[in-house]
């Protein structure tokens, strides 16, 4: 048994938290649009939305990596103008997990938005509020189990992550191996101690997250419905 | 001076209505589901498209080339379901539309709804969520009061107490109010005009009184019902009807049944009998 180092739960963990961030500030936008939209072009952007769940990683992570690459003019941009090197580093990982996480927050944000009741939308937009105003001060606090839902599926899905990441990013020791890599490098070597702790604490850590997240949304749930 | 002239397609009927309403004045809007009545609302505060225009006192809200957005139109919109901002408490879905404290405690207090300003709405009954409904509408002062069936899904004892509020607001405030109503009685309490729609058009235009009353010749008591049951007791048959919240049963002749079935439509009415009132 190799000795246990932490680096790879942290980055795991470091990936998660910067990509829900990322993408909660993103998909509000994107969501709300969603749940509004009567356009005919709604159905295509839901499609390319979902798109990651059907995906194999691998082919998600090959398009990502073709693009950051600095072959690509995306790639290149980021080199020349802010030097940074997206491929086989952190920052290279955070953009292939946003893509890899995204239909995962926002669906749920989608959903709760459309779960409001639309009265209630107009009643703000006919008190003179404006969208945005009414999106902050109305839609958001009313759709709290769902916000819940999305960026704790997102952290959890981001953390699970593993063929994006391995493409994207290899498995740079500090860098880009993360708590799943990790894993499958253990399992590789027949490390097999090594594999149950890192395997046992994934298992513990998400389920205590999911576990929490479900007892939220009931008590939530419950609360509301007392009438 | 509020005049509109509004042409809309709607599924299996055309909306065209050209009315014109005085400032201040409380129009019921009656009529079938299906005949518009809620739509003409939704026009009103902008809500839903419609070719056609809208003219408030002088300023268009509609016309070829003007659609003013909904914020800007001063309206109050009440819609059957209350519709409150359930993240708030009374006092802050009040405010949250003007930060107006002493309007805000004012109209709570014409509602009896002061002690309430800090519960949040899943608190509340429904007749005191309809309430503070009301009270959010006006505190824009708006120049157009729209109700979307405000009452109907009260129980009749509400029913009376918001509809003498509304009466009060109303006198106070001055506001137009428009009103969609099934309600005869409360038409006739609260509005000055009561306009009925039937698959989009307007059929009927006038005060309560010559629109409501449902005698005819020398009828002196008529009430329209549905007709539940029509039972055959020795030689004679006995209509059951529904009138309102009560059930009368009344005798009929064979011919009479021949013409009628259960789930009619029917009035009821008699000429000759001087009928009693007392106070229950």
């Amino acid at each position: 048994m190799s000795e246990l180092e932490f680096t790879p739960f942290i980055l795991s963990f470091k990936l998660a938290a910067i990509t829900t961030v990322l993408l909660f500030i993103l998909s509000i936008p994107l969501a709300w649009w969603l749940s509004q939209s009567t356009s005919k072009s709604k159905p295509f952007f839901e499609a390319i939305t979902a798109l990651p769940i059907v995906l194999p990683p691998s082919v998600l992570g090959f398009y990502v990596l073709i693009a950051l690459s600095h072959n690509s003019p995306i790639g290149a941009f980021f080199e020349d103008v802010f030097g940074i090197k997206l491929v086989f580093t952190f920052s290279g990982l955070v953009v292939a997990s946003c893509f890899y996480s995204l239909p995962f927050m926002v669906q749920p944000l989608q959903s709760g938005f459309e779960s409001l009741n639309k009265n209630m939308l107009e009643a703000s937009y006919i008190s003179g509020k404006s969208r945005f105003q009414t999106l902050l001060f109305v839609a958001l606090p009313n759709i709290k189990p769902a916000i819940l839902t999305a960026t704790i599926v997102t952290f959890a899905h981001t953390v699970g992550e593993f063929g994006v990441v391995l493409m994207v990013g290899g498995s740079i020791p500090d860098e880009t191996k993360v708590a799943s890599v990790a894993i499958y490098e253990m399992v590789e070597i027949m490390d097999y101690t090594s594999a149950h702790i890192y395997s046992a604490i994934m298992l513990i850590i998400s389920f205590i997250v999911l576990l929490g997240v479900y007892i939220f949304n009931h008590k939530y749930k419950t609360r509301f419905s007392k009438i | 001076m509020i005049s509109l002239d509004i042409q809309k397609k709607l599924l299996g009927i055309d909306l065209e209505i050209d009315l014109e309403i005085k400032t201040g004045d409380f129009i019921a809007l009656s009529g079938k589901s299906g005949s518009g009545k809620t739509t003409l609302l939704r026009i009103l505060a902008g809500l839903e498209d419609a070719h056609g225009s809208i003219k408030i006192e002088n300023e268009i809200w509609l016309d070829a080339k003007v659609k003013k957005a909904i914020q800007e139109r001063e309206i109050g919109f009440v819609f059957q379901d209350y519709a409150l901002f359930e993240n708030m408490n009374v006092e802050k879905n009040l405010l949250f539309v003007s930060n107006d404290k002493e309007l805000c405690e004012h109209l709570l207090k014409i509602t009896h709804m002061s002690d309430y300003k800090n519960s949040l709405p899943s608190q509340l009954s429904g007749g005191q969520k309809q309430r503070v409904a009301i009270c959010r509408a006006l505190m824009r002062r708006p120049k157009l009061l729209l109700l979307d069936e405000p009452l109907s899904a009260l129980d009749p004892q509400t029913r009376l107490s918001l509809q003498s509020e509304l009466l009060t607001l109303h006198n106070e405030f001055k506001t137009t109010t428009i009103l969609i109503s099934h309600d005869p009685s409360e038409i006739y309490k609260l509005a000055s005009r009561v306009i009925v729609l039937d698959a989009g058009k307007v059929i009927n235009d006038g005060k309560p009184k010559d629109i409501l009353l449902k005698t005819k010749g020398s009828q002196k008591l008529s009430f329209s019902g549905e007709l539940l049951d029509i039972k055959k007791v020795d030689i004679i048959y006995i209509a059951v009807i529904a009138i309102g919240q009560q059930i009368v049963e009344v005798v009929i002749n064979e011919d009479e049944v021949q013409n009628l079935k259960v789930g009619d439509l029917v009035t009821l009415s008699t000429k000759a009998f001087s009928p009693q009132i007392r106070k229950i």
